[in-house]
C-alpha cells in the first residue's frame, strides 16, 4: 500500500490528417487544442450511442439494461422529486465523516510514529497487525457492537481509511532528506520551524497519495455498508429500486457513485497540483 | 560599503586543540591542532575517506569531538553556532520554496530586505521566484552560497561546494566566492578534493593523511590568481604530488638507487 504512483499529467496525442493543403496552418492550433480536451471524452460517448442504438433496436432487453435515455429520465425525475439530493447528501455525509475521523487519526499517529522514535516502537507493530485484516470483514462484528445505525457506517469507512493515510504519513515523514533536515539545523530553525518548513512539506506528496487510495475504498465501503442495511443513501435507494425491479433507478445510483468518485479523486488530485506545485512532475504543461 | 560587508567585526579566530574524533573502534580524526586567523582563507585537501569532512563537522558543531577543544575567537565552543554558515556539496535547498524563500530560510524578518541583495551579488537578481527544480547546478550552489552570506557568517564552511558541477562553472563560481570573501571578511575553511581549487582560493593550504595533518603550506601567490601562472602551476604540482605521495622532486636520483628500483624498495619472489 507504500507504493506511490504518481499520475504525471499526459497530454492526449489528437489524430489529425498531416497534409498541409488540407487545413490553413493557423487554424492547427485550435484543433490541436480542442482535439486534446474532447478525445478523452470520444469512447465513452461511442459507447454511450451504441448502448442507446442496442435499446432503440430492441437487441437489449430493458429488464438488464434500460436505455441511456430512461436512465436519464429517471435521474430527472429523482432530481425533480427530491428524493436525489436527499439521498447523496446523506451518503456523502457519510463518507466524509467517516474519512475525516479515520483520517485524520491516520494523519496523527503517522505523524507521531514517523517523528517519535518511541511512538514508532510501541505502535507501528500493532498497526502493521491490523492493517492485514480487511475492513470488510468487520462486518459482523460492526453489526454486533453498534446494530446497523450510522455509527456503524461511519466505523467501517474510518477504520478503512485510516490506514492508507497512516502509513504513507509515516513512510512520507521517513523518507525526507535527511540532508535537509540538518540544512534545517546549521540555518538557526527551532524545532517547529523545522517541522513546519522541511519536514512537512517533504512528506507531503506521500501523504496525498495516501488521501487518493483512502478515498477510493471510502466509496467502495460506503456502498457495501449502505446496501446492507441503510434507511437513506444511494445504497438504499438502488436496493429499494431493485425491489420493484426498477432498474434504471438501479443505474442511475451506480453512475452517481462514479461520479462522486470522480469527483473526490478530481479534488485530490486539484490539492496535488496546488501543494506540490513546486514538483517538476506536477507542474501541469497545460 | 553596504550592511552586508561586516569588516569591522570580520571573521573569526578558529583554533582546534587536539581534537580527535572517534566513531565506534575507528578513529577519523587524530589529535588535529591547527589555527586560523581571522578573515584567513584555508582549503584542506585529501583523499576520500582521510577525515577532512569530519573536521569540517566538528568545526560546524554538527559532531561533537571525542578528546580536544574548539575555541572561537578565545572561547571554547560546542554545538550549533549562529555565527557560522555551511555550503553543502548539494546545494540541500527546500525544493517547496521558491529561491527567495529559501535565501531568507531561518533569518529573522527584519533582516528580509538583505535577500533581494545578496541574490543581486550572486548573480541571481532576478530568480528570486523561481522553484529551485528551474535553476541549473551552478544557479543553485549561487543559491546556496546567497543563503549562508545572508546571514552575515563570520565564518564559512565549504564542504566541497563546487564538486558537481562543471569546469566553467567550478571556475566562475571560484571568482564568484573569492569576490564575496574579500569583500565581506570572513573566515573560510574549504573541504575540497581539488588541488588547483585549492590553489586558487586559499592563503594556505592543509593537507590531511589518515586523519592527521600531513601539510600545512601557505599559498604565496598574489589576487585575482590566474590558473596559467607559473608559480601557481608549480605549486598545485608540489601539493598534488605530496597528496598523491610521490617522492619529493629535489631528491637526487643518488638517493633512489638505481633507475628503475620501485620507491618502496625491491621485493623478492621466491
Amino acid at each position: 500500500m507504500t507504493s506511490q504512483v504518481r499520475e504525471l499529467p499526459s497530454t492526449a496525442i489528437p489524430v489529425e490528417p498531416d497534409g498541409p493543403g488540407l487545413r490553413p496552418s493557423f487554424l492547427r492550433p485550435f484543433f490541436t487544442a480542442v482535439g486534446g480536451r474532447l478525445l478523452p471524452w470520444l469512447v465513452p460517448l461511442v459507447l454511450v450511442a451504441a448502448w442507446q442504438a442496442a435499446s432503440s433496436f430492441g437487441w437489449l432487453s430493458t429488464r438488464v439494461l434500460p436505455a441511456p435515455n430512461e436512465v436519464l429520465r429517471a435521474a430527472w425525475a429523482l432530481a425533480e422529486s427530491g428524493d436525489l439530493w436527499v439521498h447523496v447528501k446523506v451518503s456523502a455525509a457519510r463518507a466524509l465523516l467517516g474519512l475525516a475521523v479515520g483520517g485524520g487519526l491516520g494523519l496523527v499517529l503517522g505523524l507521531l510514529t514517523g517523528s517519535v522514535r518511541i511512538a514508532e516502537t510501541l505502535l507501528d507493530s500493532s498497526f502493521q497487525m491490523l492493517r492485514n485484516i480487511p475492513a470488510l470483514a468487520l462486518i459482523p462484528l460492526v453489526i454486533l457492537w453498534f446494530g446497523i445505525d450510522e455509527s456503524a457506517k461511519l466505523f467501517l469507512i474510518a477504520v478503512a481509511v485510516f490506514f492508507p493515510i497512516y502509513l504513507n504519513t509515516f513512510h512520507g515523514i521517513r523518507s525526507v532528506d535527511p540532508g535537509l533536515v540538518e540544512m534545517g539545523r546549521t540555518y538557526g530553525l527551532t524545532r517547529w520551524q523545522l517541522y513546519r518548513h522541511v519536514i512537512l512539506p517533504g512528506a507531503l506528496s506521500s501523504i496525498l497519495v495516501g488521501l487518493r487510495f483512502s478515498l477510493g475504498l471510502m466509496w467502495v465501503i460506503l456502498i457495501v455498508a449502505e446496501t446492507i442495511s441503510a434507511q437513506s443513501g444511494i445504497g438504499y435507494l438502488t436496493m429499494n429500486a431493485r425491489e420493484f425491479l426498477q432498474t434504471d433507478v438501479v443505474l442511475v445510483g451506480i453512475l452517481l457513485y462514479a461520479l462522486l468518485g470522480k469527483l473526490a479523486d478530481g479534488f485530490a488530485r486539484a490539492l496535488e497540483r496546488w501543494w506540490l506545485r513546486w514538483h517538476p512532475g506536477y507542474q501541469a504543461a497545460a | 560599503m553596504s550592511d552586508i560587508d561586516r569588516t569591522l567585526e570580520g571573521g573569526v579566530r578558529l583554533e582546534l586543540h587536539g581534537l580527535s574524533k572517534r566513531f565506534g573502534a575507528r578513529e577519523v580524526l587524530r589529535d588535529t591542532r591547527l589555527n586560523i586567523s581571522p578573515g584567513e582563507f584555508v582549503a584542506i585537501v585529501g583523499r576520500s575517506g582521510c577525515g577532512k569532512s569530519t573536521l569540517l563537522r566538528l568545526v560546524a558543531g554538527l559532531e561533537t569531538a571525542s578528546a580536544g577543544r574548539l575555541r572561537i575567537d578565545g572561547r571554547d565552543v560546542g554545538g550549533l553556532r549562529q555565527d557560522t554558515r555551511i555550503m553543502f556539496q548539494d546545494s540541500r535547498l527546500l525544493p517547496w520554496r521558491r529561491v527567495w524563500d529559501n535565501v531568507t530560510l531561518g533569518l529573522p524578518r527584519e533582516h528580509h530586505d538583505r535577500a533581494s541583495e545578496v541574490l543581486e551579488r550572486v548573480g541571481l537578481g532576478d530568480r528570486g521566484g523561481d522553484w529551485p527544480a528551474r535553476l541549473s547546478g551552478g544557479q543553485r550552489q549561487r543559491a546556496s552560497l546567497a543563503r549562508a552570506l545572508v546571514h552575515q557568517p563570520r565564518l564559512l564552511l565549504l564542504d566541497e561546494p563546487l564538486g558537481a558541477l562543471d569546469a566553467l562553472t567550478r571556475i566562475e563560481m571560484q571568482q564568484l566566492i573569492e569576490r564575496l570573501w574579500l569583500k565581506s571578511g570572513f573566515t573560510a575553511l574549504l573541504v575540497t578534493h581539488d588541488v588547483q581549487e585549492a590553489v586558487a582560493l586559499a592563503d594556505r593550504v592543509i593537507l590531511i593523511e589518515e586523519g592527521r595533518i600531513a601539510l600545512d603550506e601557505a599559498v604565496p601567490l598574489a589576487r585575482p590568481r590566474s590558473h596559467g601562472n607559473a608559480d601557481f602551476a608549480r605549486l598545485e604540482q608540489r601539493i598534488l604530488d605530496r597528496v598523491l605521495q610521490k617522492p619529493d622532486a629535489d631528491v637526487s636520483a643518488g638517493d633512489r638507487g638505481w633507475p628503475g628500483t620501485p620507491v618502496h624498495g625491491l621485493r623478492w619472489a621466491i
